[in-house]
């Protein structure tokens, strides 16, 4: 799998690409985690996102200030807020592809509605959370 | 002349509403779907319904051989204890592949309902509990459960050795019959029955329903074609299918199901213990051997994202695949033991939400009044439509006139 460069040219060009495709495809800038320690957006494998397709995705993690974290411990949850429930899957991250890229596979999502997913990052001491908002 | 013109106003305006009205009446009779709905419909529509998907476990799945021995195999009785049940005993044809009865009896009396088998191959899960993963690895089940089948790998394998046709077509499609004189060779050619069984099996896909000739016309803004084939009574009950009735959060996609597991409150039936369903089927898909990650299947590791990144955990406890809502009226009664006899019950439950005897119900009661509830059951049964496959898979092989 390609590496996703974070230049601002390509990661524009990313960005570009997904909003012309679809608005759940890709946050459309990094998001920054709760505490703020970390900026978060992730692409799809499936493009747009449909119900009922178990998929992976590339999750870019980096500071805020643009430096790609390339040794997060990330953990994976997430579910229907209005639902009370959480994912139909136990996705993980199964790679580290360097840069401030990992791979998430097992992302399937069994209704249409809105989403959350979160992730956990951890590193350097420095764990914190990010939330996607995805709407199906 | 101000006066003047607000009469020519309000003329105008009468006119206006008056050249409306029939317009109105109109796309009464066809009804007029929002945007948001028309994107539901076609996402409900057997045109959106891809190929059947890929079977990386099984080499054989798109063998037409492999199919034609499965059929047979299907069809034969022999393969059970007292030799009078086959797959087709609780998976009739004509029944749309199941029996009618609220609990399967094959040489005794299982404890779950028959599933129907049309359309299973889009399914990552197979059984209500999804303990099998494959058409094939399925298959074997029944065989050994000495409630259905109860015959043994064993006595199987050694009827395809016998049986000089079995013999043959099983050497057609898999190679020569290995020494069956070790666990592992007999367990394989047991997984190959299965493959040949879930190749046959492929072959059953649901036909376009009245349903779907009515979204077809809705999505080409037909209105003479939709009024000619919906009622308002199951124009609403669409209506109500796809807004307050909520049951897309779970019928949803083209075949009205999205394969996963819910808890939604179903009583045991008498005398049984409350079912714990997925949370006993996680835990058996992920030790069997004939898993997508097993020595007999045909798959690589990547193959199996789901096996790989399935749920586990205590909101399983309970909870039972979703069932597709195609060709519902022929497969009463309903749910995992048939509790259910009618689809009038099956809406009255979803409609009250009692609470669960095990687990925790995801159901909300609804409140739909007696007429909503009629109208939503009278939609439900325009999903009726015949098996999409040529008539000699609907029947034993060779009593088709000109058959295989």
């Amino acid at each position: 799998m390609a590496r996703t460069s974070i230049t601002p040219v390509s990661r524009l060009a990313i960005i570009c690409f997904a909003l012309s495709v679809s608005v759940n495809v890709a946050a459309d800038e990094p998001v920054d985690s709760d505490k703020g320690y970390y900026a978060v957006y992730y692409t799809s494998d499936v493009d747009p996102i449909e119900i009922n397709r178990i998929h992976a995705w590339t999750l870019h993690v980096e500071t805020v200030n643009g430096i790609p974290v390339e040794d997060a411990e990330i953990s994976v949850d997430g579910g229907m807020p209005a639902h009370n429930h959480g994912l139909p899957t136990q996705p993980r991250v199964t790679e580290n592809l360097g840069d401030g890229d990992y791979r998430v596979e097992g992302l399937r999502f069994h209704m249409g509605g809105a989403w959350q997913v979160t992730f956990t990052i951890e590193s350097g001491g420095e764990a914190d959370t990010v939330t996607f908002d995805l709407a199906l | 002349m101000l006066g003047g013109r607000t009469t020519l106003a309000a003329i105008a305006a009468a006119a206006l509403v008056a050249a409306a009205l029939p317009c109105a009446r109109l796309s009464a009779g066809g009804h007029e779907w929002t945007d948001v709905e028309k994107g539901m419909l076609r996402s409900l529509w057997i045109e959106s319904l891809g190929p059947v998907p890929a079977e990386p476990t099984n080499t054989y799945a798109d063998d037409p051989a492999a199919a034609s021995f499965g059929h047979s195999l299907f069809f034969d009785s022999r393969f059970s204890s007292n030799g009078e049940v086959s797959c087709a005993t609780c998976h009739q044809p004509e029944r749309r592949f199941t029996d009618g009865l609220p609990k399967a009896k094959g040489v005794g009396n299982a404890k779950r309902n028959s599933p129907a088998v049309v359309g299973a191959a889009y399914s990552p899960w197979m059984f209500w509990d999804g303990r099998r993963d494959s058409l094939w690895s399925q298959a074997l089940g029944p065989l050994e459960d000495p409630n259905e089948h109860g015959t043994s790998r064993d006595q199987v394998v050694g009827l395809i050795a016998r049986d000089p046709e079995y013999r043959e077509a099983y050497q057609a499609v898999f190679g020569p019959l290995p020494e069956l004189s070790g666990a592992a060779a007999v367990d394989r050619v047991f997984a190959n029955v299965g493959k040949a069984i879930g190749a046959y099996e492929r072959l059953l896909q649901p036909g376009p329903s009245r349903f779907d000739a009515y979204v077809e016309a809705v999505l080409n803004d037909d209105a003479d074609t939709q009024a000619r084939l919906f009622s308002a009574d199951e124009i609403e009950g669409l209506r109500i299918f796809l807004n307050e009735g909520q049951c897309m959060q779970c019928h949803n996609g083209p075949l009205l199901t999205n394969n996963e597991f819910h808890n939604t409150g179903v009583i045991s039936a008498p005398g049984d213990v409350p079912d714990k369903g997925r949370a006993v089927g996680v835990r058996q898909v992920l030790e069997t051997p004939f898993n997508c990650l097993g020595p007999y299947s045909d798959a690589e590791r990547d193959d199996c994202v789901e096996l790989e990144f399935v749920a586990t955990g205590p909101h399983l406890v309970g909870a039972m695949r979703t069932p597709s809502l195609r060709n519902l009226e022929r497969t009463a009664p309903y749910m995992h033991q048939g509790q259910l006899a009618t689809l009038a019950d099956v809406l009255r439950h979803y409609n009250e939400a009692p609470p669960a005897m095990i687990g925790h119900s995801e159901l909300e009661p609804l409140g739909l009044d007696r007429r909503e509830l009629a109208q939503l059951e009278v939609f439900l049964e325009t999903l009726s439509a015949p098996v999409a496959a040529d008539p000699k898979w609907l029947a034993p092989p060779g009593t088709m006139q000109g058959g295989e």
